[in-house]
């Protein structure tokens, strides 16, 4: 010990020059680290925008109005596509916000034991760690099947209805929503869950010392107080769920048509890029690097949004 | 008994709207947690049984057969993963775990939360988009270098895009965790802020960090989006004596590829791989759950 501390002493006297200037360099390395980090938003950013330049000057801002997607004329235009992000991203939270929003309630009040609930939770977030490819072809075996009878009837029983117009041809908008509300759920359940439980005690006490049933406190003091966390969360699943690319490209059906219908089959940005960029060429990979550059931007504004709601949630 | 007093008794009465209300309710909240545990179940159920039938050895070690041929397996494709993840893995643990450090141990809380948030923003990027990003930066690279195209680098890269904001938030929270008194007593002790770091504080928050970096590759090997065409596929092995710059097959687009295809072999090719992929997740999930766990 004795010697330790000696040796110890004797180095913060003879902590020489370059001892401080290593250490200096360190911090800054650290630093150039991080701020490149940050950086890689404006690099992906860039890059994309230099490889869509060419796209950019031919088709301008006419690119997002236009439907025509066809490489042998040169003439692109993603609004089918955009419909389509938009659209099964929409259905995707129609079905999950209130099965996730339900699911996160069931998990932060105490209706279960809270072994169940601890396991109940992971296997909420094991559905997110499942690949999407997998959730593809698992929608393609088992999921397409199913709802391409449930399809049926809804066409031959409900067919005047616009939305349910079309006779199903297996893929089509309909599975593409479902499984991105199958894997948009565990984010929504999460960051729901986390935003219920972070209410004061407090206040769910008063309410029910008030006399409100359970439900009544929920609906009225747990979910307002919540409110801007679970809004945080939807953003973020639509973040994910237009981004999507796998899972939806196997099961929307690669269409660029717009139909009211949703049995039929339709198109995303992210399934055009994983369906043509390894073959594309000249002209036609600066259309697809400008397609991308509009989920980019869709979605950074969608997730910004989303962090910014977080941000002002934490500091309340 | 309180149908004396109804009114005036402190429970509720059974059959007024407001109980029943609140009873249907907590059933509407069960049936939504059974909604969302059911396309687990599925899921899971479905990969198990469809993958474990066309399991084999030979999946291990053989290349994919041609179309209507039995047998065969998809050792390439294995091989082909463990490299682009590894590749992945190198880039972005060093890289994340340093600027993670800058986050706790050195920032201005101002600096940390602009760097926090663009994290997070990049954590939200869809994984096509790394895949274009990576195209743009080593794929067309490479083509002007002339040194090959789509390749295993190409996927490595986008693949650490997306690891990179895991690694960064997982690290951040860890190193959070490490007790204030640590790092004082280290500097009271006279050592440097690099000897803090990598002697006292990384050794502390180790485990964490190693069970982030984990989950992020778990993550990584099942992306598919973007290898599709920085790593595009191949049916043969990895050629050693230059492994980087040809393209490669993954499990994840072996999943893709053959699932689409209309050959009854390859379709429960791509069970088997699925059945590998999620397993992989599985098991590294609980693992660093139950590692996590016995930390605490």
């Amino acid at each position: 010990m004795a010697t330790n501390s000696q040796n110890l002493l004797s180095a913060i006297k003879s902590r020489s020059g370059t001892e401080k200037s290593l250490d200096r360099g360190f911090i800054w390395l650290t630093r150039i680290f991080a701020l490149a980090i940050a950086g890689t938003l404006l690099w992906i950013a860039t890059q994309v925008t230099i490889a869509a330049w060419p796209a950019i000057q031919q088709f301008g801002l006419s690119f997002l109005v236009k439907s025509a997607w066809n490489p042998v004329n040169d003439e692109y235009g993603v609004l089918a596509q955009v419909y389509g992000t938009i659209i099964s991203s929409f259905i995707g939270l129609l079905l999950a916000v209130p099965i996730g929003v339900g699911t996160a309630v069931l998990l932060s009040e105490d209706f279960l034991p809270i072994k169940v609930r601890t396991v109940l939770v992971f296997l909420v977030e094991l559905l997110a760690a499942i690949p999407s490819v997998v959730y593809g072809v698992w929608g393609i075996f088992v999921l397409i099947p199913i709802l391409s009878n449930l399809g049926r009837w809804l066409n031959s029983s409900l067919g005047w209805l616009p939305i349910f117009s079309t006779a199903p041809t297996g893929p089509g908008m309909l599975p593409a929503g479902v499984i991105l509300a199958i894997m948009t759920l565990p984010i929504i359940t999460a960051i729901s869950r986390d935003a219920l439980i972070s209410v004061p005690p407090s206040l769910r006490q008063a309410s029910l010392g008030l006399g409100a049933t359970r439900w009544e406190t929920i609906f009225q003091v747990l979910i307002p107080s919540a409110f801007s966390g679970i809004v945080s969360a939807v953003m973020l699943a639509l973040g994910r769920a237009m981004g999507e690319t796998m899972a939806v490209t196997m099961l929307i059906g690669n269409s660029n048509n717009i139909s009211p219908s949703l049995l039929a089959p339709a198109n995303t940005i992210s399934s055009l890029l994983a369906n043509q960029f390894s073959e594309a060429s000249g002209l036609q990979v600066a259309a697809l690097m400008y397609a991308a550059l509009v989920l980019f931007i869709l979605t950074l504004i969608v997730n910004i949004l989303a962090e910014l709601i977080v941000i002002r949630v934490k500091r309340i | 008994m309180n149908t004396d007093f109804p009114e005036r008794s402190l429970s509720r009465a059974p059959m007024s709207g407001r109980t029943l209300f609140n009873t249907a309710m907590t059933g509407v909240a069960f049936l939504c947690g059974a909604l969302a545990l059911l396309p687990l179940l599925a899921v899971l159920s479905y990969v198990i049984i469809q993958g474990f039938s066309s399991l084999s050895l030979s999946i291990f070690t053989e290349l994919p057969p041609a179309p209507l041929r039995q047998g065969g397996g998809f050792g390439n494709a294995i091989l082909g993963t463990l490299l682009m993840v590894g590749i992945g893995a190198l880039i972005s643990i060093p890289l994340g775990v340093i600027a993670a450090i800058y986050l706790t141990e050195f920032s201005s809380g101002k600096i940390a939360r602009w760097i926090r948030f663009a994290t997070n923003v990049l954590s939200g990027v869809p994984s096509i988009i790394a895949g274009v990003f990576a195209y743009g930066i080593v794929v067309l690279t490479l083509v002007k270098l002339n040194l090959g195209s789509y390749s295993a680098l190409g996927g490595g890269f986008a693949l650490a895009i997306l690891m990179l904001p895991i690694i960064v938030r997982t690290t951040d929270e860890a190193l959070q965790l490490v007790s204030q008194d640590l790092r004082q007593a280290s500097v009271g002790l006279g050592a440097t802020n690099f000897q803090t770091v990598t002697q006292v504080v990384l050794p502390a928050a180790l485990p964490a960090i190693v069970t982030g970096s984990t989950l992020a590759i778990a993550r990584a090997a099942g992306e598919t989006a973007p290898l599709l065409f920085t790593a595009l596929f191949s049916s043969f092995w990895i050629d050693w004596r230059n492994p980087l710059f040809q393209p490669t097959a993954s499990l994840a687009v072996l999943v893709y590829n053959f699932a689409i295809s209309p050959f009854k072999n390859w379709q429960s090719l791509a069970w088997a791989a699925s059945l590998i992929l999620v397993l992989m997740v599985l098991i590294t999930s609980i693992i660093a759950r139950w590692a996590t766990r016995q930390k605490v």
